[in-house]
């Protein structure tokens, strides 16, 4: 309907790979729409080009989190960028820091496997049903908006560079979620301080910038937690209290 | 090949608690699921979870839960399934609060619930327009940290049957292009809806039907078919967003609809529940004025919120919020939103026993919304969420219990090795699924709609045997491994199968009830309380008509009787 009256047609260079290591960006020419997103195009050439093409996506209304991508080298959801935000040419990779699978699909599974590393939530005996204030469930509500897009991991440049033993900014959220969670009872300090490695973590905020449900991952989680950490294992009033104890 | 005592195919809220209750008692389970951990169409839902708790309003209690959804399901739903929905709802979400979900709390500390179409009320306990979200990362949690194996990206082509009971799946794993056999001794389909047979829809990718076919492919009766739920408010603009829901909780926490001749037009269809009607009323009433020619630019009409001021919607409505700032450049707390109805969940599915909810087939079980039954001709807002948790339990539970004592049957297999072909069979040159998917959807976006008639559905029909007919000439290029086209191929089979049979059981219902409206039969009529049950026979679709049981005393107190117009 719209694509008769405006046959105006745009131009989406993608990368495609086999998984193999090596690959190459494609040019694929796309009829525009109003209020068109990159996601859009990117399943365009999908069901009407190339149907081998493999690209994740899943609720195109920025809730599930599939179809993270690097737009113009920018890690973002293809279905929250809109072609019309964007000057030139649009390329679209996948995300660098994962291994790929195949075109814009990467393997992420690590995470599940860190997620299943992080001690679950343990609630302290109370009466039931709880009572909790709704202060208490601000604290910890930043942190559960995370759709694990993991655009985070992917945009680290702790994972990216140097691959050193640190879980990542998406996993930090995790763990500060369940730390602020008012009924929960775990210490989770020794699981950020050597599995999580979160002393990896140099702040450049680089997640945050970039975190598509502006989480305030650096601010709010990561320095939190890492507080955490310090206190339990590197303050030296902390070593005497405990001695006495 | 893949053994466990139990598995489940699809990874949202329903499959999830299955395999919770599965594993408390003492099972193993694989969970199969045809997208991310995480991603299931359960992590859509926004408004809340409908439970009795009555932390808001005192007098709420199981029985006006249960006579809500019976009257709003216009008494075509099963009363058993909604009195245990009514009795077993508070419970669940105490449960998932204990598991770690973190509800909004009301002044004293409780659990804040919120007004929502058709219930009597206040009873949607809720986290924000993100309970979906909050229910998928709690249950996801709770199996990651067991010894479950779920294996994602993994789509099952066909269910094996042996001697009339379940004995195994075979799936296509994407990242690798293997094909897995999964061998349990039971089985529970948890894999939603069909949103995505019609073209405007607030579904995900994934939701094709698939877990409805599989389940009448192997012998399972699916029934209500014909009741498709329109949600009245979807966003129409821009063109990639049409249909993408906009949640109830607008109207919930006060939003109002208008026409463009800024008339309150609900006053007109609802005078006393206004836009906190059942959906299919104000779905139609939308319909209508469209229809009428009383609508935006862009074909909707309006829903306005933002005489609540902007401190309030940014605390309670903040994912609509950027969902309009971000796909649609409209700031909600300033203007009105366009919207107009959109497809949003099938009440129908597979016909399960309201106990187990085993399904007609021995040893295969279904829950969510895959299965039929609790919401008769409409569902009510945030029972969908109070299903998965009080039926995926139930299913578990059904599922252990019956298991019990019972060895896995080995699957034939030359039959696995026929699938296995199959599928290997459309990468070859063809015609493109997805054109022939495109062309189903507006088959049944234009004539299986909001409003139907005989004349229409009976085209459908035909245009549906002929897209099936050209569906044996698909194929595509590539090979097994992470192919959506050819995953688009195996998907059509299904979402035919889904259309069938919506458009056979609809043509059949010589009335409106609900979802189903006709304009060539506008009135409700008794002969018509009725069930419609669709199952294979050979290789073609046979239905018969069920009359609803009478509900017992017991239950029937509780219920205002249903009245019939003449006609």
């Amino acid at each position: 309907m719209d694509d008769v009256k405006e046959k105006r047609m745009i131009e989406i260079s993608i990368y495609r790979t086999d998984g193999t290591g090596r690959g190459e960006y494609k040019d694929y020419e796309v009829p525009m729409q109003e209020g068109m997103v990159v996601l859009d195009a990117v399943r365009y050439v999908q069901e009407h080009i190339d149907t081998t093409l493999a690209v994740r996506w899943n609720c195109k209304a920025a809730r599930c989190g599939s179809c993270s991508a690097e737009i113009n080298n920018m890690p973002k959801l293809m279905c929250k960028t809109r072609i019309d935000t964007i000057n030139g040419k649009i390329r679209v990779a996948p995300m660098g820091a994962f291994k790929g699978v195949a075109d814009l699909v990467t393997d992420i599974s690590e995470n599940y496997l860190i997620n299943r590393q992080i001690p679950e939530f343990s609630p302290k005996e109370a009466a039931v049903p709880w009572k909790i204030m709704q202060m208490d469930v601000e604290r910890t509500k930043e942190f559960r908006k995370c759709i694990e897009c993991f655009l985070c991991q992917d945009v680290c440049h702790v994972i990216r560079e140097h691959k050193a033993d640190y879980v990542g900014p998406r996993h930090i959220v995790k763990a500060a979620s369940l730390d602020m969670h008012p009924m929960d009872t775990v210490d989770r300090s020794g699981f950020l301080n050597r599995e999580a490695g979160i002393g990896y973590c140099n702040v450049t905020k680089c997640c945050q910038d970039i975190c598509p449900e502006g989480i305030k991952i650096t601010d709010n989680a990561i320095i939190q937690e890492k507080e955490r950490a310090v206190d339990r294992f590197y303050d030296p009033l902390f070593w005497r209290k405990a001695k006495k104890r | 090949m893949h053994e466990s005592d139990l598995l489940i195919i699809g990874a949202g809220g329903a499959g999830m608690r299955a395999a919770i209750s599965a594993l408390g008692n003492g099972h193993n389970v694989n969970i199969v699921s045809k997208s991310l951990i995480g991603k299931a169409h359960t992590v859509m839902a926004e408004g809340g979870i409908a439970a009795s708790v009555g932390d808001v309003d005192k007098d709420d209690n199981w029985t006006v839960h249960f006579a809500d959804t019976v009257v709003e399901g216009v008494y075509i739903g099963n009363w058993r399934m909604a009195e245990i929905l009514a009795k077993d709802a508070p419970e669940r979400v105490y449960e998932l609060e204990r598991f770690g979900a973190v509800f909004d709390r009301t002044p004293d500390g409780k659990i804040m619930q919120r007004a929502f179409g058709g219930h009597t009320y206040r009873r949607l306990c809720h986290v924000g327009d993100k309970t979906g979200l909050e229910i998928i990362r709690t249950l996801e949690d709770k199996v990651l940290h067991t010894d479950t194996r779920i294996f994602d990206e993994v789509y099952i082509t066909k269910l094996f049957v042996r001697n009339g009971r379940f004995c195994s799946a075979l799936g296509l794993e994407m990242r690798t292009g293997e094909f897995l056999l999964f061998k349990a001794k039971a089985l529970i389909i948890a894999t939603g809806g069909c949103g995505r047979v019609y073209k405007i829809t607030s579904n995900s990718w994934e939701s094709t039907g698939d877990g409805l076919a599989l389940a009448y492919n192997a012998g399972a009766e699916l029934m209500d078919m014909e009741m498709i739920q329109f949600h009245p408010t979807g966003m129409v603009w821009p063109p990639g967003a049409k249909g993408l829901l906009v949640t109830e909780s607008v109207r919930g926490e006060g939003g109002i609809l208008l026409n463009s001749k800024h008339e309150r037009f609900m006053l007109r269809y609802s005078p006393e529940k206004k836009e906190l009607d059942a959906r299919d009323v104000v779905a139609r009433a939308n319909y209508y004025e469209i229809k009428a020619g009383r609508c935006g630019p862009h074909g909707g009409v309006y829903l306005d919120i933002s005489h609540k001021g902007r401190g309030f919607i940014m605390k309670k409505l903040p994912g609509m919020y950027s969902q309009f700032k971000e796909f649609a450049g409209v700031d909600i707390t300033k203007e009105a939103m366009e919207v107009a109805p959109t497809v949003h969940y099938q009440m129908g599915g597979i016909r399960v026993n309201p106990y187990t909810c085993a399904t007609s087939v021995e040893g295969i079980f279904a829950a969510g919304e895959v299965a039929s039954g609790l919401h008769g001709a409409n569902r009510l807002g945030g029972n969908s969420l109070a299903d998965i948790l009080v039926f995926g339990k139930l299913a578990g539970d059904g599922a252990t219990e019956w298991m019990d004592g019972k060895e896995i049957v080995v699957p034939d297999e030359s039959e696995v090795a026929k699938e296995i072909g199959r599928v290997r069979n459309f990468i070859r040159n063809g015609l493109n699924p997805y054109d022939l998917i495109d062309e189903l959807a507006s088959v049944m976006q234009n004539y299986m709609g909001i409003v139907r008639n005989g004349d229409d559905m009976r085209k459908a029909i035909d245009l549906i045997g002929n897209i099936r007919k050209r569906s044996e000439d698909i194929g595509v290029s590539g090979g097994l491994k992470y192919n959506h086209g050819l995953l688009g191929c195996l998907e059509l089979q299904n979402m035919l199968v889904a259309c069938e049979s919506i458009s056979v059981s609809a043509n059949i219902r010589e009335e409106s009830r609900g979802a189903h409206t006709r304009s060539d039969f506008p009135k409700r009529r008794s002969e018509w309380k009725v069930n419609i049950v669709c199952r294979k026979n050979g290789e073609n679709l046979s239905t018969k008509i069920v009359r609803v049981e009478e509900i017992p005393e017991e239950l029937a107190k509780y219920v205002k009787p249903e009245v019939y117009e003449n006609g």
